[in-house]
C-alpha cells in the first residue's frame, strides 16, 4: 500500500541518466514538464511520447516501477476524467437524462489525464535516477544565483534534501507502526469512513511522534558537527558539467524546438 | 503443537535491484510452555521470521500452521490469532499513542471485541505483570522513563493473554538495569503464566541465561536448532557466522586452551565461575 508511492525514491542503476549532472535533469524535468503544456494536439503528444519512452528506456529503470507512482495518483485521475468527460460543451455525441457527452469533452479528458500520466511519470524519471544528496547540490548550484536577490537558496536546498531523505524512513516507519498495531488486533480495513479515520490514530500519533523525535536528533547530530548554514561551505565533489551533459542539453533544445513547431503547426 | 513452521520462504522486492531472500526454506515447530531464544546477525532474518508468526506477514512459499491449522486457509482468523500470538517489535514503546497508559493497555484486548469489563481486567493484569504499579496507569505514556515505556508496550501485548509471546529484541537500547528487568519478566512469563515465550536478542550471554533452546538463523536460513547448551558447543560455526558464544563460555574454552582443566559446555557467568573455582583447587 504505502510502498507504491516513488516519489523521492533512487533506484540504483548503471544508465547514462544517472551519470548526468542533477541540474541538466532538473532543467530538463522543468523544461518537459512546462512543454506539456505548450501543445494541444495528437502531434504534440507524440512528440512528448517519443521523448519520454526514450528517457524511460535509457534510463534502465523498470517500467513497472515508474508506473507505481501512478497508484497513488489514481483517484486524481479518475475525477479529472469524469469532470472533464461531462462538463466539457461541446459537440453532442451521448445524450441521456441531464447528461450530456462530448466529443470535445471525450478529447479534452484523454488530453488531461495523459498530460497527468505524462508528468508524474516524467518526474518520477528524475527522483528515480537521481540520489537526494545530488538532486540537492542540483538545485543549490543551479539557483545560486537567488542569492542575490537574498534568497536563503543553500538552506532551501538543505531542507528539501532532508525532507527527500526522510519518504523512505517515514514510510518504512509507517510500515512498521502499522504492523505493530495490526500485532495488537488494530484493524485499518473494515468499517465505515469515521471508522476508518479514527482507526488512524494509532498510527498517525506515533508516527508524529517519531518524526519529531527524528528532527531533534538530527539537528542536534548537524549542530554537534557544527553545521552553520551554507556560508563557505565546500563539497566534496563539487559539480562540474561534462561533454555527456553538453549533449543532453542540446537534446533538451531540440526536444522543446520540435514542442513549440508542433504547437505553431498543429 | 501450537506452531508448525513448514519450509517457507520469503523474498522482498522481487524482481527489482532491492530483491532480497529474507528467508529461505525455514522449517521448525514450537511447543507449548517452551522458551525459545532466535540469533542471528543484522538482515539474517530474524524480525522476518518474527513477523510471520502471526501472519503479519506471509510466506512466498511453505506453510504456517497454528494448532495444526494452516494460517493461510480461507477465512482464517486472523485477528484471534494475533491474540494468541502475540509480537512485540523493537522498541515497542514506538507505538505507544493513547492518552493516558492504562488506555493505551486497553487497546490490544478492546480490538479483540472483548466486554469492557474483561478489557480493564486483562489491561490491570498486564501492567502488574511487567511491574508497573497503580499510581503510573493515569499518566501519558509519553511522560514515562525510557524502562516503563518498553514495560508498558509489552503489557500492551500481553492484555491480549497470548499463548505465544515473540519480543524482538527487547532490551535493545536499554541500561543494564533496564536490560535485567526485561528479561526476568519474560522469565516470569514463562515460569509463572505458562507462555511460550521466543526471545529474540544478539546477545549470546541474555540467551545463555534465560533460554532452553536456541535457533540460529543466518542469510536467510535456519542453521542451528538446539538445546541452548549444545548450540553453544559450535564455537567455531558461530564465530564463522559473526556470532559469538557467551562470554562465559568463551572464557573457559580460552582457559582449556591454556592448560587449565575445565569443563567447557558451561554458558553462565555463574556457572563458569564455580567450575574455575573448582579447577583450581584442584590444581593446588
Amino acid at each position: 500500500m504505502i510502498r507504491d508511492i516513488t516519489l523521492g525514491q533512487y533506484y540504483p542503476a548503471e544508465s547514462v541518466l544517472h551519470r548526468l549532472d542533477p541540474r541538466v535533469k532538473l532543467s530538463g524535468t522543468l523544461l518537459y514538464v512546462i512543454s506539456l503544456f505548450l501543445f494541444q494536439s495528437f502531434a504534440g503528444y507524440a512528440v512528448a511520447t517519443v521523448f519520454l519512452v526514450t528517457v524511460i528506456v535509457l534510463s534502465h529503470v523498470p517500467v513497472s516501477f515508474m508506473l507505481r507512482g501512478l497508484k497513488a495518483i489514481f483517484i486524481l485521475l479518475i475525477f479529472t476524467a469524469v469532470l472533464n468527460i461531462f462538463l466539457t460543451p461541446g459537440r453532442e455525441l451521448v445524450s441521456f437524462w441531464k447528461i450530456t457527452i462530448t466529443i470535445e469533452g471525450l478529447r479534452v479528458a484523454a488530453f488531461m489525464v495523459l498530460r497527468l500520466v505524462y508528468l508524474i511519470v516524467g518526474s518520477s524519471v528524475m527522483t528515480l535516477t537521481t540520489t537526494p544528496s545530488n538532486l540537492t547540490d542540483g538545485l543549490e548550484k543551479g539557483l545560486g544565483w537567488l542569492k542575490f536577490f537574498r534568497i536563503p537558496v543553500h538552506e532551501i536546498a538543505m531542507m528539501m534534501s532532508i525532507a527527500l531523505t526522510f519518504i523512505p524512513v517515514l514510510l518504512e516507519e509507517t510500515d512498521k507502526i502499522i504492523k505493530a498495531q495490526q500485532a495488537r488486533g488494530a484493524d485499518f480495513e473494515s468499517g465505515n469512513i469515521i471508522r476508518r479515520a479514527k482507526a488512524l490514530v494509532p498510527i498517525l500519533v506515533p508516527l508524529f511522534v517519531s518524526a519529531f523525535r527524528r528532527a531533534n536528533d538530527l539537528a542536534i547530530a548537524m549542530e554537534s558537527r557544527c553545521y552553520r548554514g551554507g556560508e563557505g561551505r565546500t563539497k566534496m565533489r563539487p559539480l562540474r558539467y561534462t561533454g555527456r551533459d553538453y549533449a543532453a542539453y542540446s537534446v533538451l533544445i531540440v526536444y522543446l524546438a520540435a514542442i513549440i513547431a508542433v504547437g505553431i503547426l498543429f | 503443537m501450537p506452531i508448525l513452521v513448514n519450509h517457507i520462504d520469503h523474498i522482498y522486492n522481487p524482481g527489482t535491484v532491492f530483491e532480497k531472500k529474507a528467508l529461505s526454506d525455514v522449517s521448525f515447530s514450537i511447543e507449548d510452555g517452551e522458551y525459545i531464544g532466535l540469533v542471528g546477525h543484522t538482515g539474517s532474518g530474524k524480525s522476518t521470521l518474527a513477523l510471520h508468526l502471526n501472519g503479519l506477514m506471509k510466506p512466498d512459499s511453505g506453510g504456517i500452521y497454528f494448532d495444526g491449522v494452516d494460517i493461510a486457509s480461507e477465512g482464517y482468523d486472523m485477528k484471534a490469532l494475533r491474540g494468541k500470538v502475540g509480537l512485540v517489535f523493537q522498541y515497542p514503546e514506538h507505538q505507544l499513542f493513547e492518552e493516558d497508559v492504562f488506555t493505551d493497555v486497553c487497546f490490544g484486548p478492546k480490538n479483540l471485541g472483548l466486554e469492557r469489563q474483561e478489557v480493564e481486567l486483562r489491561a490491570y493484569e498486564a501492567l502488574k505483570a511487567v511491574g508497573i504499579e497503580d499510581d503510573r496507569f493515569y499518566v501519558s505514556p509519553f511522560d514515562l522513563s525510557g524502562g516503563e515505556k518498553r514495560r508498558a508496550a509489552i503489557a500492551g501485548v500481553l492484555a491480549m493473554k497470548p499463548k505465544v509471546l515473540v519480543l524482538d529484541e527487547p532490551c535493545a537500547g536499554l541500561d543494564p538495569h533496564g536490560r535485567e528487568e526485561i528479561l526476568s519478566i519474560a522469565d516470569d512469563l514463562h515460569d509463572s503464566l505458562g507462555i511460550t515465550v521466543v526471545l529474540i536478542s544478539h546477545s549470546m550471554d541474555d540467551l545463555a541465561e534465560h533460554v532452553d533452546r536456541l535457533l540460529v538463523m543466518h542469510n536467510g536460513q535456519l542453521v542451528m536448532d538446539g538445546p541452548t547448551r549444545e548450540v553453544f558447543m559450535n564455537r567455531k560455526e558461530l564465530e564463522a557466522m559473526g556470532l559469538a558464544v557467551p562470554e562465559a563460555a568463551a572464557v573457559l574454552s580460552d582457559l582449556k586452551g591454556m592448560g587449565l582443566p575445565v569443563r567447557t559446555d558451561l554458558i553462565t557467568v555463574e556457572e563458569a565461575k564455580n567450575e574455575i573455582i573448582r579447577a583450581l583447587r584442584s590444581r593446588f
